[in-house]
């Protein structure tokens, strides 16, 4: 039962990384063609663009909500291409130890980073 | 991820890896592991990588410097590319794993037609569009800029 829902969830966390990682390509990526959300400069990663787009409460939300569901979908993915291989119970349990905690870590760090750019550039 | 029920994977990672005669689908699904697998490698850097953003502009500039250069266009690209494959075909795996696009049950009456008949055109489809999606990318990343 708990693996049915972990798997809805990666599935919904799918579709939540479809819509915000197809934003954020389209804006890093498509840059020429589409030319959206780079009101400083015409370099997507200039600082000016980085700045601009830091200030809004969106980006932030959506870099948070990015940065957690493409974790829970990576490394529940990758649990699930390690576990079909037939690991024993206890490489399952220091997987799931070590991916819980190692995906937690990078999600406070990942979401602390995206506040901190929001702090900052709304004092520049 | 349901656990082994005392079947093991005895061909380890050939077992997913290797298609052999199942179908365009099925190595559709190799790649959908193996883009997976590249994008969370990346996704992991990208993390530490623009987090420089947080430490103002001088660190933001160092950060961009150390991934710049012919060698990581072509790297964003692949990333890009792997992408484009991974997000239109996780919609196909959607559709399909919630019963669209895959036909009604028929009666077994020969010559066999199996759900992959219905599929295919799905397949083929998304295959289709993440082609246009990698060509717009290719445009953008190596002859507009």
């Amino acid at each position: 039962m708990r693996d049915q829902r972990l798997w809805t969830w990666h599935v919904l966390a799918g579709l939540v990384i479809l819509v915000f990682l197809g934003l954020h390509m389209a804006i890093m990526h498509l840059d020429v063609l589409l030319g959206i959300f780079n009101p400083g400069d015409p370099h997507p990663i200039a600082w000016a663009n980085v700045v601009a787009r830091a200030k809004t409460g969106f980006f932030t939300f959506s870099y948070i909500v990015l940065l957690g569901a493409a974790l829970f979908h990576g490394l529940y993915g990758f649990r699930n291409i390690l576990f079909e291989l037939g690991p024993g119970p206890g490489v399952k349990r220091a997987a799931n130890l070590v991916l819980t905690v190692g995906g937690l870590g990078l999600f406070v760090f990942g979401a602390w980073a995206a506040w901190a750019a929001g702090t900052l550039a709304r004092t520049l | 991820m349901l656990d082994n029920q005392g079947h093991p994977n005895r061909l380890g990672i050939w077992g997913w890896l290797g298609g052999g005669r199942w179908g365009f689908e099925r190595y559709l699904y190799t790649l959908h592991r193996l883009t997976g697998l590249g994008l969370l490698c990346y996704f992991l850097l990208h993390i530490f990588v623009t987090s420089a953003r947080a430490f103002g502009p001088e660190a933001w500039a160092a950060s961009m410097a150390r991934v710049s250069g012919p060698l990581f266009v072509v790297g964003e690209f692949l990333v890009f590319s792997a992408f484009a494959f991974h997000a239109v075909n996780g919609v196909r795996l959607v559709l399909v794993e919630l019963g669209w696009a895959i036909g009604k049950p028929i009666e077994p009456i020969y010559p066999y037609r199996t759900s992959v008949h219905e599929q295919r055109p799905l397949a083929l489809g998304v295959m289709v569009l993440a082609g246009l999606i990698v060509l717009a990318g290719g445009l953008d990343f190596f002859i507009l800029h």
